[in-house]
């Protein structure tokens, strides 16, 4: 970096409930992917706090974060971010390394969160025989492997065509329903957020510009809210 | 994460770049293999001297002399011990004495003199030196021609090389070595050698007073043998040129140049000897046998002492094998810092893959040590494997030099296993070393950075 230094974000207040499908919209450099990474522990803020689950991040050693990271949030990137050399199977069951999940359980585990995400047989494949859709779906399975209260997810269709795009989004939505998972998703595609979310919040530059409930899917959500 | 699982993920992220790797693994075996070549060559030529040494009858020698006769060979035992005028004659009494202490097989004196011997009528004068019979199984008769002395007491004789050119009336032009001990042996053998010699006898009325007649007289001995080494040249390559049986020689009461000092003493009649040459069962004995006859007040000497020297030497000379091996093995390491540095570059993406499902720092570190740690376990077995071929190859050239010098094979190396385990263990732990820094730096790489990175 240069000698300026940039708020990628910067006096953002959100809170987040349980149970919620939250999307971030804004424009390319808006601060929305920097607030993510906040909330999935891979950064760190220079100054505030990031409470999830009552605990603060912001106080949290390397490997207190890399557990947060194992244990609590799930994560699907736009580009996937598949390991090219591993098998689907692999992939999926990275996580299971890290945690430290028995031998003997993972691959029952990993056969399972596979079914969950509609991919089942071609385990033995390496990603780059997949399509984009599949991947993005193995992405997943790899997010919910260890039961993550919270999936975050960066432009997941922005690799994919409209219709499995939509796919992505409805198994996330599905995910978010049934386990249920907070979701926080981030994407600059104001429709595909509008038919998904609970909740819209805009950034622009790093701060907040708006935050309101989704008119057209306000009905239906549960009232268990703690903070997140 | 669990230790199967970084190893089961290094092995696979080895295969990734299986060319890269190999030729990473293939440098640390060349410089485990170069170690291991230069320390077996050192312990094989440490073995090879205290074998030729020990099979050469030197290790189980204890040479005795009289304090009133002779400087020690050592200061210190000049220092301490009785006063040369308190020590005793080594004369008949002190040999069986000697003989006596517990761990001597043999004492003999050490009897030489020069003398004048006929062959095909034509003088030749030369030193004659006595043979001990137990000589027989010495390793130092390895390349004689002939046989040994048939028994104790028989007037045979043994040439020593140079002398057995010089009855056949060859002078060799480039030292010793030009003519083989078997091209000279064959018209030699079985022929008559003459040697005459002066005896010295005491008259009986005379018992205590030193005098002594001279008397001459001659000896036909048979050559039976010619051999090229000296079996107890304890002090020198070449101790006598004609042997003959050392009993033979104690009964013929020789005249010894030391005699004239036995006519100065005035003590006794009874020939006292210059040296008494101590055979100890075993090398373990030497130094118990030493210490016993120091104690009577003689002065000891024994290749022992002088092998200390020796062993310092190769241990020095170990060293510096060592230390030209480790050079090979810190450009080896070298090679590994830079294929892990690399493949941190290649894999940062992964790495911060791995970071964003859950990885901590230890678990990307313990992974590229792991990488690092079996680089170095393969590079080890193979460059032990490397080296051993290696000192084969050398060993066989050695010896197809020695067998065209027309000198018996010889193993002048040797793989002990304590040298393999060292080597294993060197590698291993130099990987892990050289593994240290790009683990850590792979550790400490910031997911988002590592992430966005295309």
């Amino acid at each position: 970096m240069g000698s300026t230094i940039i708020r990628a974000v910067d006096g953002v207040s959100l809170d987040v409930a349980s149970g919620e499908f939250v999307a971030l919209l804004g424009a390319s450099g808006s601060g929305k992917s920097s607030l993510l990474n906040l909330i999935a522990g891979l950064d760190s803020p220079t100054s505030g706090s990031v409470i999830v689950g009552g605990r603060n991040l912001a106080g949290f050693s390397r490997d207190q974060l890399a557990e947060y990271r194992r244990h609590t949030v799930g994560m699907v990137f736009q580009s996937f971010n598949l390991v090219p050399a591993m098998t689907v199977f692999e992939n999926v069951e990275l996580p299971l390394r890290f945690a430290e999940v028995e031998r003997s359980k993972r691959g029952a585990l990993v056969t399972t969160a596979l079914e969950r995400v509609g991919l089942s047989g071609r385990l033995r494949h390496r990603p780059v025989e997949l399509s984009g859709g599949e991947q993005q779906r193995v992405a997943l399975a790899r997010a919910l492997i260890n039961q993550p209260g919270i999936l975050l997810a960066d432009e997941p269709t922005g690799n994919l065509d409209s219709r499995t795009g939509t796919e992505v989004m409805e198994l996330m939505r599905n995910l978010n329903e049934s386990l249920p998972m907070t979701v926080v998703l981030v994407t600059h595609e104001r429709d595909l957020a509008e038919k998904y979310a609970d909740r819209l919040i805009s950034l622009a530059d790093g701060k907040i510009a708006a935050d309101h409930v989704n008119p057209s899917r306000n009905a239906i959500r549960a009232t268990s809210r703690a903070d997140t | 994460m669990k230790l199967y699982d970084s190893i089961e993920l290094a092995a696979r992220n080895l295969r990734e770049s299986v060319l890269r790797n190999s030729l990473t693994t293939l440098g640390i075996a060349v410089g485990v293999a170069s170690l291991v070549a230069m320390l077996s060559l050192g312990v094989g030529l440490q073995r090879m001297t205290a074998r030729r040494l020990k099979s050469s009858g030197l290790f189980d020698t204890v040479v005795v002399t009289s304090r009133r006769d002779l400087r020690s060979f050592n200061r210190e035992q000049e220092m301490n011990g009785p006063a040369a005028a308190e020590s005793p004659d080594l004369d008949e009494a002190a040999r069986r004495k000697i003989e006596s202490v517990s761990g001597v097989l043999e004492a003999y004196p050490e009897l030489r003199f020069i003398t004048e011997l006929r062959y095909e009528d034509k003088p030749h004068l030369t030193m004659v030196g006595g043979m001990a019979f137990s000589s027989k199984d010495s390793d130092g008769f390895e390349g004689l021609q002939g046989r040994f002395f048939s028994s104790e007491n028989v007037a045979e004789a043994i040439l020593q090389k140079s002398f057995a050119a010089e009855l056949l009336g060859r002078a060799p032009a480039r030292g010793p070595d030009e003519f083989s001990v078997a091209d000279m042996a064959k018209p030699l053998l079985g022929k008559q050698i003459v040697m005459r010699y002066v005896e010295r006898s005491s008259s009986a009325e005379n018992k205590d007073s030193a005098s002594y007649s001279v008397v001459s007289h001659e000896l036909a001995l048979t050559i039976v043998g010619v051999t090229d080494l000296d079996p107890d040249s304890v002090r020198g390559p070449a101790r006598a040129r004609l042997f003959i049986p050392e009993k033979l020689l104690e009964g013929l009461h020789v005249m010894q140049a030391y005699d004239y000092r036995d006519s100065t003493r005035a003590t006794s009649s009874e020939p006292a000897y210059a040296t008494v040459i101590a055979r100890v069962s075993g090398a373990g004995k030497v130094d118990s046998v030493e210490q016993a006859i120091k104690k009577m007040g003689f002065n000891t000497f024994s290749i022992l002492d002088a092998n200390k020297g020796l062993q310092r030497l190769f241990k020095i000379l170990d060293l510096f094998l060592g230390i030209f091996g480790s050079l090979a093995l810190t450009v080896a390491s070298i090679g590994i810092v830079n294929t892990l540095v690399m493949a941190i570059l290649e894999r940062r993406r992964e790495i911060g893959i791995m970071k964003a499902v859950g990885a901590s720092d230890a678990d990307v570190r313990g992974l590229f040590f792991a990488e690092a740690g079996a680089m170095g376990f393969l590079g080890g077995i193979f460059g032990v494997a490397l080296g051993w071929v290696i000192g084969r190859v050398i060993n066989f050239g050695t010896n197809v030099y020695l067998s065209r010098q027309g000198f018996p094979p010889e193993q002048i190396w040797a793989v002990p296993w304590w040298l393999i385990a060292f080597a294993l263990g060197v590698a291993f732990l130099v990987s892990l070393v050289s593994g240290l820094y790009p683990a850590s730096r792979a550790a400490k790489l910031d997911p988002v950075q590592a992430l966005r990175y295309e």
